[in-house]
């Protein structure tokens, strides 16, 4: 019973928190979570592999003990390469999923919670940035910006910000009438604090389900705009591993092709797992969104 | 009486998310890049070469005629000639957009009838380990990048084993069937992994409620409760949800037709983008968009003619 009230008067950012070391399984995806933003850290402060373009082998070498993941068609590590794009990958993720929600949560409360002429501008807007597909809308403002990191932020950051705005502000809507709020309006809380203080934890777990999801659709939009050549430059990225070993995989050459989707594949697995714990544990009204 | 207001309340709202959208293509195609002759003449283009394409190409009239154009062309559907292939640009999208329908299309079918099937089957084993295993199954197939998929079967099951066509299209039916059997196999499966436990959640929300306890308390079969009652009544949300996904049907997968050299419409898209065929791309970008916003019309028009429930 105790321990029950406990759970009752902690804060819902504290909750999420508890429910994830807590369990096994998504214990061990924080972990990996950590070990994913620890390696792209080091590898963006240049002490993991910092020369990733340097020739270590001969062209096509399978992993062996030397290069452990092998080497590519110019004999560059494909290890240093796969650590390289695990930058990438984790930036672009990171930057786009932490921009996006801010936008999409800034301007979904705004819109639920003022409504009024601020709503209908904020619901336009969203719904003509929607109304263009994504592949289609990411692929000419990527393609208008020039290639480059850059145009791939703006872009993502254009085409994601909606759903989160989207789902913010019926969420806030839907808050900003419950007798909490009211109470809080008589002890005589202003708009920003009934937002900030009272309304905003509760949709919490909703922006951080968001931000999980945003992070790995992004990275896989990333390849997926590297592999057309719209992304990174002159950087090795898993897009355009992955695009390399279309050749290559006719000669035998399996392992850059292998490895760039293991490095992947475990990340977006990872942010699953972690999105589906959350949403069960923290709201179940959300499920199956 | 009540549909024609609302009807009317959603034209003129897509009317304003129109003007929206092609304000974006403008902004985007007129404010943000750099002198488009620039492009398409190279690096030696003398000035007055410059302006004089400029000129042909319609460039340096007022910018609210450049932006009447782009609006005028949503509905009109006139979107001039491509700078690349010099063809009328609506003529080309109407033959890509076929090619792209016969490869999607198929695809969209099956793998709908396929995963609303398997998870009104699957709630006769809800919380069994059957049921935890296909949730992770899909959980496991969607980490994976959609390329690779493409790449592993184009490379062993098209190359090695050569039990499909590797790349290529032939034009009209049935010649067209040998090419697309991998596009849809590989559509189906992604499709189905992308949707499961979204369906799965939809049945098992489904079938707790009265009319089901009704159903199997006057002692019908099981199969036939969830495929005749239970069918019935999740199908109202989902195919007025599938037809929004229609303009995507029509625009094609980019990375299938990419790898597989289907000249469908994304391909084409594509295409326009490595030779800096504006025209096109700004044709895609607001076909698109057109599409989109009158197909979730239809969607929501649809949905409250057939449930009574729902009022306007």
């Amino acid at each position: 019973m105790n321990a029950m009230n406990d759970s009752l008067h902690q804060s819902v950012t504290k909750k999420a928190l508890l429910v994830l070391w807590t369990n096994k399984i998504t214990r061990c995806c924080l972990v990996t979570l950590l070990g994913y933003a620890a390696v792209s850290l080091l590898c963006k402060m240049g002490w993991l592999v910092p020369n990733w373009n340097a020739e270590v082998g001969a062209s096509h070498e399978a992993p062996n003990w030397v290069n452990w993941f092998g080497t590519d068609i110019l004999g560059r590590s494909v290890f240093a390469k796969v650590i390289h794009g695990t930058e990438v990958a984790m930036s672009v993720g990171f930057v786009v999923a932490f921009l996006s929600i801010l936008i999409g949560v800034l301007l979904g409360v705004l819109a639920g919670y003022f409504g009024g002429i601020v709503d209908e501008c904020v619901v336009w807007l969203y719904t003509v940035i929607a109304a263009v597909p994504t592949m289609i809308l990411l692929m000419v403002i990527a393609f208008m910006l020039g290639k480059g990191m850059k145009s791939i932020y703006v872009a993502l950051i254009v085409a994601e910000w909606t759903e989160t705005c989207r789902l913010v502000r019926s969420e806030v809507m839907r808050h900003k009438t419950r007798d909490y709020v009211q109470a809080a309006a008589a002890i005589g809380a202003n708009n920003f604090r009934k937002l900030f203080v009272h309304i905003l934890p509760n949709v919490m777990p909703l922006i951080v389900f968001q931000f999980s999801l945003v992070f790995q659709t992004s990275i896989k939009y990333e390849v997926i705009l590297s592999y057309l050549g719209l992304g990174v430059q002159n950087k090795p990225s898993w897009g355009i591993m992955i695009s390399d070993a279309k050749t290559e995989l006719l000669r035998g050459v399996w392992w850059e092709l292998f490895f760039a989707t293991m490095a992947m594949f475990l990340l977006v697995l990872v942010f699953n797992i972690l999105a589906d714990a959350l949403r069960d544990a923290l709201d179940p009204k959300l499920k199956g969104r | 009486m009540n549909l024609f207001f609302y009807l009317l309340r959603r034209l003129l709202y897509a009317l304003l998310v129109i003007v929206g959208a092609t304000f974006m293509v403008f902004f985007l195609f007129n404010v943000i890049v750099e002198d488009p002759t620039v492009v398409l003449l190279g690096k030696y283009a003398t000035p007055k070469a410059m302006t004089a394409l400029a000129h042909q190409l319609g460039l340096d009239r007022p910018w609210y005629i450049q932006y009447w154009d782009i609006l005028k062309s949503a509905f009109t559907f006139d979107f001039g000639y491509s700078w690349s292939s010099k063809q009328d640009i609506f003529k080309i999208f109407k033959e890509g957009a076929l090619v792209s329908l016969t490869v999607t299309l198929p695809a969209f079918v099956l793998s709908n009838i396929l995963v609303v099937s398997v998870a009104l089957w699957m709630t006769k084993y809800r919380g069994t380990i059957w049921d935890r295993l296909l949730v992770l199954f899909c959980i496991v197939m969607t980490s994976i990048s959609a390329l690779v998929y493409i790449l592993v079967g184009q490379g062993v099951f098209a190359y090695k084993l050569g039990l499909f066509e590797i790349t290529g299209y032939d034009h009209g039916f049935p010649y067209f069937i040998p090419y697309i059997l991998l596009p849809t196999l590989i559509q189906v499966l992604l499709n189905f992994c992308y949707t499961y436990r979204f369906y799965r959640t939809i049945m098992l929300d489904e079938i707790y409620q009265d009319y089901v306890r009704t159903a199997r308390a006057k002692g019908l079969e099981e199969n036939v409760v969830l495929f005749k009652h239970v069918l019935k009544n999740v199908l109202i949300p989902i195919i007025t949800t599938l037809v929004k996904d229609i303009p995507g049907l029509i625009f094609g997968s980019v990375l299938i037709e990419n790898f597989f050299g289907i000249p469908g419409l994304g391909n084409l898209v594509v295409n326009a983008m490595n030779c800096a065929d504006f025209p096109t791309i700004k044709a895609a970008t607001v076909v698109a968009a057109v599409l989109s916003i009158v197909f979730s019309i239809i969607g929501d028009v649809l949905y409250t003619l057939v449930d009574p429930r729902i009022k306007l």
